[in-house]
């Protein structure tokens, strides 16, 4: 069993789970709040990784990071070595991979909000910060969570944009469905077979465990 | 202090809001049919909805203006609002609902403060509840409370207790009563019910097409009803066309012929002229009933006619009279058994001269 990959798969969904919920926040609620009239173009942006092909995806990203590309040259310039097939790489390609996951379950438990209890919450002097907090974000956990688990999830498998970004480094860029892709390469069938299981009990055990966290938590309260 | 309005605001092509207004510390009724405009006038009060222009003053304070472009968020009006769906944040308390806009208190003064609104609004026992564990009423006073915890400058209240049955409504009015004897600020009291008008309001306006119709007190107001919209949501059911054709100025009445019987009544003296038309209103419970024709009566109006329809609605039974026109009468359901009342059978209906209003066409 290919623990390194395992624990670097682990990694990977964890730092970018937690990226996606930090920047996911605001993109959702701007994307539900907002009345400006060209939303809908962002909105298209932010989609798109779920019908763009990884491989495109990936490659844009590697042209992105590419040492001759702006952003390239200055992560070079501050770390003193290229972003291409990297962990950091990883971690950036995945955050635009897994983006809609996170945005669209979020944006649309904001939506679901009774837009008078915002209000109410502003007519007893609270800032958009305040509401945001006392009101919205407890009243929209479960989607939140959906967009936190679906995110983590959906980057534990990923396969085609870390091939293209990230390459194959143990330790570094193998992840854990590069690692099951390799061994079945190579016809180590029952490394692959215990690799592939491990993986499978591991996404049921977290996704159940959310599940049964939020029907414990709904019997006592409505959060 | 009071509170001083005025409120441009167009919500579409053929509906804008135009309204010069201001309140005194004390209810002031805001009556008007659904979509007269009453809840767009609340939110722009309240800032939840941006005039096109105008200016709102609330004693020296202002809080709009739009010539000199000011205007106060919504947070910082120091409002007190009550919705009509009430919108008590359903996962929290009714303490932690009704602290809620106490946020920059210390925990202990937040505690104490909303333990003496709830008991004076009756609702300490169910502090520690969800909003969906609480009965309608009570939660009618969880949200009254949360919005006067905050000690408001100016309180607006948009149908808060429609929903509630009449013994209920004027108990938690009564308390409301009582906490602005100490506090007197301004009420605005959104209402489409013309009995609320009667029960609460010590001053009421009314609202058609997001214009004010008519500005007084509920007597004056609703009792000569200046139009047929007016006077139908003030609680007139009967509404018949007919021609002036005598008048009485010394009497201070005046004769009418209605247009679909030919039937003559007498109605107080108005502007109309002899052979103009007129529009007679009465309310179907200023009208008396007999089953034998009634002699030595001051009333000046009595028809003959005969029962056609008799229908119960809660406490009040509805009869339906052929008498030229079809007439609306309000009987109680005693005297409806008394009477032995049945459908065909002839019946008079008696009409004082001041039950008949005249409104304009």
């Amino acid at each position: 069993m290919d623990w390194l990959a395992i624990w670097l798969s682990v990694k990977l969904a964890t730092i970018v789970a937690t990226i996606l919920l930090l920047i996911g926040l605001p993109i959702a609620y701007w994307l539900t709040f907002s009345a400006w009239r060209w939303k809908f173009l962002v909105e298209a942006v932010v989609a798109l990784p779920l019908v763009l092909p990884p491989t495109v995806l990936g490659f844009y990203v590697l042209v992105a990071i590419g040492s001759r590309s702006p952003l390239g040259r200055a992560w070079t310039a501050w770390t003193g070595h290229g972003l291409a097939f990297t962990f950091e790489a990883l971690v950036l390609a995945s955050i635009l991979y897994s983006l809609p996951f996170a945005v669209q379950p979020i944006a649309a438990s904001f939506a679901q909000v009774d837009g008078t209890l915002l209000e109410a919450s502003s007519t007893l002097g609270s800032s958009r910060w305040r509401t945001f907090v006392r009101v919205l974000l407890p009243l929209s956990f479960e989607g939140v969570l959906a967009g936190a688990v679906l995110s983590f999830a959906h980057t534990l498998g990923e396969f085609g944009v870390v091939l293209m970004v990230g390459g194959n480094l143990p330790g570094i860029t193998r992840t854990v469905s590069i690692s099951i892709y390799d061994s079945v390469q190579a016809f180590d069938q029952a490394a692959a077979n215990q690799t592939a299981l491990l993986l499978l009990a591991f996404s049921f055990a977290v996704l159940a465990g959310v599940y049964a966290l939020r029907r414990k938590s709904w019997s006592v309260s409505p959060l | 202090m009071s509170l001083t309005a005025s409120v441009h605001k167009r919500l579409s092509e053929h509906f804008s809001l135009d309204i010069d207004m201001s309140a005194m510390p004390g209810i002031t009724m805001v009556f008007g049919a659904s979509g007269s405009g009453k809840t767009t006038l609340l939110r722009c009060l309240a800032g939840l909805v941006k005039p096109d222009s105008g200016c709102i003053t609330i004693g020296a304070e202002v809080l709009f203006d739009s010539v000199r472009s000011r205007s106060v968020p919504v947070q910082q009006r120091h409002i007190g609002y009550v919705f009509q769906q009430l919108a008590l944040f359903p996962h929290l308390s009714a303490e932690d609902n009704i602290g809620y806009g106490l946020a920059a208190m210390s925990p202990e003064l937040r505690r104490q403060r909303v333990k003496a609104i709830a008991e004076s609004l009756h609702i300490t026992h169910l502090l520690s509840r969800l909003p969906d564990a609480i009965s309608g009423g009570e939660r009618q006073r969880v949200a009254l409370a949360r919005s006067l915890v905050t000690d408001p400058a100016f309180l607006l209240l948009d149908e808060p207790l429609s929903a509630l049955d009449h013994a209920t409504r004027s108990r938690i009015m009564d308390d409301l009563r009582a906490w602005n004897v100490a506090h007197r600020i301004p009420i605005l009291y959104v209402t489409h019910s013309h009995r609320e008008v009667f029960a609460l309001g010590e001053r009421v306006i009314v609202l058609d097409g997001g214009k004010i119709t008519s500005d007084g007190t509920p007597h004056d107001v609703m009792e000569s009803p200046a139009h047929e919209t007016l006077a139908q949501l003030a609680g007139f059911d009967n509404f018949f066309d007919g021609t002036v054709t005598v008048r009485r100025a010394d009497a201070g009445t005046m004769q009418c012929r209605l247009d679909g019987s030919g039937t003559e009544m007498e109605v107080p003296l108005s502007r109309g002229a002899v052979e103009s038309p007129v529009r007679v209103a009465i309310r179907a419970g200023d009208i008396l009933l007999a089953t034998s024709e009634p002699r030595g009566l001051s009333a000046r109006n009595v028809l003959p006619g005969r029962l056609v329809s008799l229908k119960r609605e809660g406490a009040t039974v509805i009869a339906g009279v052929e008498a030229g026109e079809r007439f609306l009468v309000h009987v109680t359901p005693g005297a409806c058994e008394s009477l032995r009342l049945g459908v065909g059978d002839p019946v008079w209906l008696i009409i004082k001269t001041h039950s008949c209003r005249l409104v304009s066409l």
